[in-house]
């Protein structure tokens, strides 16, 4: 990787442009200030990420406990080929390392591709588009102040979905999209936030985490086997296998225990999860959606998923091999200089105005974005003072979307775990971190907390953690 | 597509009377399509039949790009065979049929739209989520 290395430029540090200059001045200003330079898009970035290598690189804000996961892979894998590999290939065969070897780079080139891939972030409205819904869903007949219905209802595939509106990112939310509180942006298909590998996983890289799920558990089973081999095969030798485990070549006593123990755990706890995941892949669903039971039936009869095809070979081949969609938040693409005006396929959203005021959360984001450019104060009759739909967006992640609950519930545990927040006595086996992974993301019947939540969007919650365990 | 103005240039050009945005049409799944129906604010100046083409060409172009056939399996199973790291090298077929929409958004401003004041904003600059119609003032 090379050494370039960029922190997105907090938009709450840029140059506030001051309110006296009248804004057409403003490009000016502007201007001069960055006359050779144009920014580009991804230091304007309204959502909670970081880029890297200028903008060709993005993860979460929380990097979460990727490093860990990396370490543990690396460590794990660097004790089986130095010290089980050199006495397989002597006792077995010399394909042992060359097959570890390929899983070892299949886990950590997919890991690495699941954590820096945008995981199908959906950019945020546009002010004039953020007006325009808001116009329309004045014009449904709401003749007073109140705040605007949130919810649109659509009909796919003969079955009714209901579509949020997104207070952070100013729109309805396509169907299967949620708002990961963590990474404060709309993601398409979303499954879930995983701490593990740092990054929210969603439409563009389950393809990319699935993989990294699957050749882990062939990884971890793999050393798990071979060590368990090596071990046996010293037994056979030597004195019985406590012997063989107490010995050890080198001076690291414990390096067999260590990788038994981890692989151990995680070959359970991993192969639970691709299992699960294989199901939902099969099933054509998402974490998202079968947490909150939203096509098992439960809210209604004949409530079926929309999505699948109602055929497994086809549901695996358009999740894992469909085409891969691009990327929609053009990190690398330059900000005009001009910055007030959207114009003649500029293909702009106003950059460090829009992206302030999305961050300040209050009812004047719409205002103060619409009052500076003056073509649109002026020309745009959508900019009415009525478009400051009042309080709710002053808890926007919080209130208005379903995904936060469970990203919180998978982000927060890792925080609050510490804290003994969520704990329960499955968390007894708690040697191997990876075993962790499991706790996050699979559900458990047993505990059946009823998650029953009032509408369709209603996230999980904290009750819902209850049902994370490990699949027995 | 990225086009800068400057100050000069902005004052040349006519100003923005309106926008209509074309929402998502999402009858038929999450796959990309948009709504065909002609907005009102566009009577004046287009055709209805010609407007409703261009969108529905649109949709079938994106059709296109999300098509599940074999072409899409082959590539994403070689991908998945090379751990994906042929999407660093390789052109997808999605980008391929992006570049095409590109073009054929570029042709029918230059041809149809633009004559008419009008202005249309290849939805992949708003995330796929509204084709944006740009309606001038009209100077005539």
């Amino acid at each position: 990787m090379t050494s370039c290395e960029y922190q997105q430029i907090d938009p709450q540090a840029l140059p506030t442009p001051t309110p006296a200059p009248p804004p057409h001045h403003g490009n000016d200003r502007d201007k001069r200030e960055e006359p050779k330079r144009p920014r580009r898009k991804w230091q304007v970035f309204p959502g909670k990420n970081r880029f890297y290598c200028d903008g060709r690189i993005m993860v979460a804000r929380q990097s979460g406990v990727l490093p860990l996961t990396l370490g543990l892979i690396v460590i794990t894998s660097g004790l089986f080929f130095i010290f089980d590999c050199p006495f397989l290939v002597k006792h077995l065969t010399s394909c042992i390392p060359v097959i570890g070897g390929g899983l070892f780079v299949f886990v950590v080139i997919t890991l690495l591709q699941t954590s820096l891939t945008d995981p199908g972030i959906l950019p945020r409205a546009t002010p004039d588009e953020a007006a325009d819904i808001e116009k329309q869903i004045d014009n449904t007949g709401n003749a007073s102040y109140r705040p605007p219905p949130r919810t649109k209802e659509v009909l796919i595939n003969q079955q009714v979905v209901k579509l949020k509106y997104c207070f952070s990112c100013k729109m309805f939310r396509p169907p299967r999209t949620s708002h990961c509180s963590l990474c404060d942006n709309c993601v398409e298909r979303f499954d879930h936030h995983c701490p593990w590998v740092g990054n929210c996983v969603g439409k563009r890289n389950y393809r990319f985490f699935y993989t990294f799920i699957v050749s882990l558990s062939f990884l971890t089973a793999f050393i798990f086997g071979c060590v368990t081999t090596h071990l046996a095969l010293r037994a056979q030798g030597g004195k019985g296998l406590v012997f063989a485990l107490q010995e050890s070549p080198g001076r690291y006593p414990f390096n067999h225990k260590l990788e038994l123990v981890i692989c151990f755990f995680s070959v359970w706890s991993i192969l639970g999860l691709s299992g699960f995941h294989t199901y939902l892949v099969a099933s054509n669903l998402t974490t998202n959606e079968d947490i909150k039971g939203s096509w098992s039936g439960k809210s209604g009869e004949g409530v079926t998923n929309p999505y699948s095809h109602k055929n497994i070979f086809i549901n695996c081949c358009s999740v894992l091999c469909g085409p891969m969609p691009p990327s929609l938040i053009d990190r690398r693409g330059f900000l005009p200089t001009d910055e007030s005006v959207q114009t003649a396929g500029a293909g702009i959203e106003l950059p460090a105005l829009a992206a302030k005021s999305e961050i300040n959360v209050g009812t004047k984001d719409l205002l103060e974005s619409a009052a500076l450019p003056p073509l649109l104060s002026t020309s745009c009759p959508q900019m009415k003072p009525q478009t400051a739909y009042t309080c709710p967006d002053s808890s926007p992640a919080v209130n208005s979307d379903p995904s936060p609950q469970l990203s919180t519930s998978c982000g927060a545990r890792h925080t609050a775990s510490s804290q003994g927040d969520a704990p329960p006595p499955r968390h007894a086996k708690t040697r191997s971190k990876k075993r962790k992974l499991e706790t996050l993301h699979i559900p458990n019947p047993s505990f059946d907390v009823p998650v029953s939540p009032t509408s369709p969007d209603a996230g999980p919650s904290s009750k819902a953690r209850g049902s994370f365990t490990p699949l027995r | 597509m990225a086009e800068t103005h400057s100050l000069q240039d902005m004052r040349q050009q006519p100003a923005v009377a309106a926008k209509v945005f074309i929402q998502r049409d999402y009858t038929k799944g999450t796959v990309c399509q948009f709504q065909t129906k002609f907005p009102s604010e566009l009577e004046t100046r287009i055709d209805k039949q010609q407007f409703e083409e261009t969108v529905q060409t649109l949709n079938n172009l994106y059709a296109e790009a999300e098509k599940l056939g074999s072409q899409s399996y082959i590539e994403g199973c070689l991908a998945c065979l090379t751990a994906y790291t042929i999407f660093l090298c390789m052109e997808t077929h999605y980008e391929k049929v992006l570049k095409n929409i590109a073009k054929y958004i570029q042709e029918q401003n230059d041809k149809i739209y633009a004559p008419r004041g009008l202005l249309l904003t290849d939805p992949i600059e708003r995330g796929l989520r509204v084709i944006e119609v740009t309606i001038f003032e009209d100077r005539s």
